[in-house]
C-alpha cells in the first residue's frame, strides 16, 4: 500500500517535470497554425518553416559556431590549467583552483554585468570576441572540474615509466596522459558546448547588436506571438542539448572500457 | 669503470634531509640492493639515479658520464615500479614496444625484440591483450620486459615484488634473478624485505634514516652486522650489554652478567680497539636449546628458563630468561618443542657472536 503511494507520487513528479517538454515536442508536429491544442494532424511543416526562416537559421549557425569555439577554447585552457594545478606544486594552487571554479558560484547576472562594466571601463565595445570570452569564463569551471578529477586518478608512475623509456615530457603527454584523459576531455568539451548553446542571461548582456543566438532569438520571437515554429525549434534544441551529451557519455564509457580506465 | 657512481649525493626537502652525503660505486653487471625500512631514503636515492629527483648536492655518473643535468628520458634506464605502471590504453605488445619507438629501431626489428622480451619473461602469447586482462604477476613480468627491451645501461627496480602475493613473490624473486643473470644488466633493487635482499643481491646497502649503515655481500651483512640497526633489521638478534676486558691480537675477551667468561675471534669485532663497554650480538637461530643438565662438551653454555613459546610448525621461537636478561632463540623442532617454564641450557659458539662498539645515542 505504502509502496504504491510512493510509486504513484514518483510518476506524478516525473510527469510534472517532463510533460511540458513532451508537449513541446508533440506540438511541433501539429498541423494546426496555432502552436497549441487541439492537434489537427501530423505534419513536419513547422520544421520546414523553421528551415526557411533566415533569422533563426542565422541564429542557429551563430550558436553552433559560438558553442564549438567555446568548447575548444575552454577544453584547451581547462586541460592546461588542470595539468598545472594537479601535476606541479605551484604556489597558491588552492586559491587559483577556487578562483577558476568561482564563476559557477557567482550569479550569472552579476558576472555578466561585471564583465560588461569592466570592458566599458577599458573602452572596449561589445563584440563577438567578448561574447566568446564570456562563454569561456562560464564553461571553464566545468571543464576543469571534470578534467582535474580524471587527472588525479592517472597515476604519476605511468608517466614516469614513459619518460624512463625515452619519451620526452611532451611526447609523454600526447602518447600517455592525453589518451588516458580523453573521456574527461570529451565530457568537458560537451559540457562547454551545451552550456554555451543554452546560455541566455550572459548572452543578452554581451551580444553586440545584430547578432542573435538561438535562445535570444526565441526570446525576441516570443515577444510578438507564440508561433508553432518555436515548438519545432524547441524540439531541435532538446535533441541537441540532451541527445549530444547522452551520446558523448556513451562514447566516453565505451572508450574507457576499451582502454581499461 | 663503475656502472653507476654516486659521489656525496645529498637530498633535502626543505628543512628535512632525506639522504645524507652518500657515496657508492656499483660494478658493471652486479645486482645491488638498497635495503631499509620505509622512510630510510632508499627510494629517494633510486629516484635520483633515475633522474626523477635532482640531488641537492653531489654527483651522479652512469658509465663514467656525469648525468646530473641529463633528463630522465635521455639516461637510457629501465625502470620497474611497485604498481607495474603499465599503459592501460595500450596492448601488451605496444607497452613493450613503447621504448623502441624513441630509438632508431625498424618495425621488423622492433617486433622481433618485443617477441624476444616476452619470451624471456615466459609470456610469449599475451601480446594482443590489455594489461587489465593479466594477473598482477603477469603484469609485473610485462613491466620487466618493457624495461629490458630497450637494453638499458642500468635496471632500476622500485619494490617490484611488494604488490604480489606471498607465494608468487617467491617465484618472481627467482625469476627476476634468473633474467638478470641471463642478460647481465647492472641492477639496483630497492626493497624493505630482507629475504629478497639476502636471496638476490651481490651487494646489500643497508640504509636507515637517510644514512648508509653497512655495505657488503649478503652473508657478510647477515653474519657481521656493522651496527645495532643492521643486527636488528636483518633477522632476529639478541643484543646484550657486555664488557670487553682484554683486546689481544686475535681475540676479544668478554664478560656478561650471568654468562661464563668467554672470548670471541678478533674479526668478530673489527671496530673494537680497546677494552670497555661493548654490545654483544648473537642471532636467535644460533642459540641452541638443550634440556637442563646436558653436559657442556667444551661448547659455551648458559642456563635459561623458557618464558614463552611461539610455535611455527617446523620451528619455534622461544622467549627466554637468563638471570634478568631476556633473549630470543629460533630452533628447528625435532620431537616436541620445549614448553613454557622449562629449564634449559643454551649452547652457542663464540665465533657466532659479534661485538659492536657502544653507539652514541643522540
Amino acid at each position: 500500500m505504502g509502496w504504491r503511494l510512493i510509486r504513484t507520487y514518483t510518476v506524478l513528479v516525473y510527469l510534472f517535470m517532463f510533460l511540458p517538454i513532451a508537449v513541446v515536442v508533440l506540438l511541433s508536429f501539429n498541423a494546426n497554425q496555432f502552436g497549441s491544442f487541439p492537434m489537427t494532424g501530423l505534419s513536419t511543416r513547422w520544421f520546414e518553416v523553421l528551415w526557411n526562416n533566415d533569422a533563426i537559421m542565422r541564429a542557429f549557425r551563430t550558436s553552433i559556431v559560438l558553442g564549438l569555439m567555446t568548447a575548444v577554447i575552454s577544453t584547451v585552457l581547462g586541460v592546461l590549467a588542470s595539468l598545472a594545478l594537479v601535476r606541479y606544486a605551484i604556489p597558491g594552487r588552492n586559491l587559483i583552483t577556487t578562483l577558476l571554479i568561482a564563476p559557477i558560484l557567482v550569479p550569472e547576472v552579476v558576472l555578466a554585468v561585471a564583465l560588461l562594466l569592466f570592458l566599458n571601463f577599458l573602452n572596449i565595445g561589445k563584440s563577438f570576441t567578448l561574447l566568446l570570452m564570456g562563454h569561456v569564463i562560464f564553461t571553464l569551471p566545468f571543464v576543469i572540474l571534470v578534467v582535474q578529477a580524471r587527472l588525479v586518478s592517472i597515476r604519476r608512475d605511468v608517466e614516469e615509466a614513459a619518460l624512463s623509456l625515452g619519451a620526452s615530457p611532451m611526447q609523454t603527454f600526447f602518447a600517455i596522459t592525453l589518451p588516458l584523459l580523453m573521456p574527461a576531455v570529451a565530457a568537458g568539451g560537451l559540457f562547454a558546448f551545451t552550456i554555451s548553446f543554452d546560455d541566455i542571461t550572459g548572452t543578452l548582456f554581451w551580444k553586440p547588436g545584430g547578432i542573435e543566438t538561438v535562445p535570444t532569438q526565441i526570446f525576441s520571437m516570443l515577444r510578438n506571438s507564440i508561433s508553432p515554429e518555436i515548438n519545432a525549434l524547441g524540439t531541435v534544441i532538446i535533441v541537441l542539448t540532451v541527445g549530444l551529451p547522452l551520446m558523448g557519455a556513451a562514447i566516453a564509457r565505451k572508450l574507457s572500457t576499451r582502454s581499461g580506465g | 669503470m663503475s656502472a653507476v657512481s654516486l659521489t656525496k649525493i645529498v637530498k633535502r626537502f626543505g628543512e628535512y634531509t632525506a639522504v645524507h652525503p652518500m657515496s657508492l660505486d656499483i660494478a658493471q653487471g652486479s645486482f645491488i640492493t638498497l635495503l631499509g625500512p620505509s622512510g630510510c631514503g632508499k627510494t629517494t636515492t633510486l629516484r635520483m639515479i633515475a633522474g626523477l629527483l635532482d640531488p641537492s648536492e653531489g654527483e651522479i655518473a652512469i658509465n663514467g658520464r656525469r648525468v646530473n643535468d641529463v633528463p630522465i628520458h635521455k639516461r637510457n634506464l629501465g625502470l620497474v615500479f611497485q604498481n607495474y605502471a603499465l599503459f592501460p590504453h595500450k596492448t601488451v605488445a605496444e607497452n613493450v614496444a613503447f621504448g623502441l619507438n624513441y630509438r632508431n629501431v625498424g618495425k621488423e626489428e622492433a617486433r622481433r625484440k618485443v617477441a624476444a622480451a616476452l619470451d624471456l619473461v615466459q609470456l610469449p602469447d599475451v601480446g594482443g591483450r590489455y594489461p587489465k586482462q593479466l594477473s598482477g604477476g603477469q603484469q609485473q613480468r610485462i613491466a620487466l620486459a618493457r624495461a629490458i627491451v630497450i637494453e638499458p645501461d642500468v635496471l632500476l627496480l622500485d619494490e617490484p615484488l611488494s604488490a604480489l602475493d606471498a607465494n608468487l613473490r617467491e617465484d618472481m624473486r627467482v625469476e627476476l634473478k634468473r633474467i638478470q643473470q641471463r642478460i647481465g644488466v647492472t641492477t639496483i633493487f630497492v626493497t624493505h624485505d630482507q629475504t629478497e635482499a639476502l636471496a638476490m643481491s651481490d651487494q646489500i646497502i643497508v640504509m636507515s634514516e637517510g644514512r648508509v649503515e653497512q655495505v657488503g655481500a649478503p652473508e657478510a651483512v647477515y653474519n657481521t652486522p656493522a651496527t645495532e640497526f643492521v643486527a636488528q633489521f636483518l633477522g632476529a638478534s639478541n643484543i646484550l650489554p657486555a664488557q670487553c676486558t682484554t683486546v689481544s691480537g686475535n681475540e676479544l675477551a668478554l664478560e656478561l652478567p650471568d654468562f661464563p667468561r668467554f672470548a670471541i675471534p678478533r674479526e668478530r669485532g673489527p671496530d673494537i680497539s680497546q677494552s670497555g663497554p661493548v654490545r654483544l650480538v648473537i642471532r636467535a637461530e644460533k642459540l641452541h636449546l638443550m634440556p637442563a643438565g646436558t653436559s657442556a662438551d667444551g661448547i659455551l653454555s648458559v642456563a635459561a628458563t623458557v618464558e614463552n613459546v611461539d610455535y611455527q610448525g617446523q620451528s619455534a621461537r622461544y622467549f627466554l630468561r637468563v638471570g634478568d636478561q631476556h633473549l630470543q632463540a629460533i630452533n628447528m623442532i625435532e620431537d616436541h618443542p620445549f614448553t613454557t617454564g622449562a629449564q634449559v641450557v643454551l649452547r652457542f659458539r663464540a665465533k657466532d657472536c659479534a661485538a659492536l662498539p657502544l653507539e652514541k645515542h643522540s
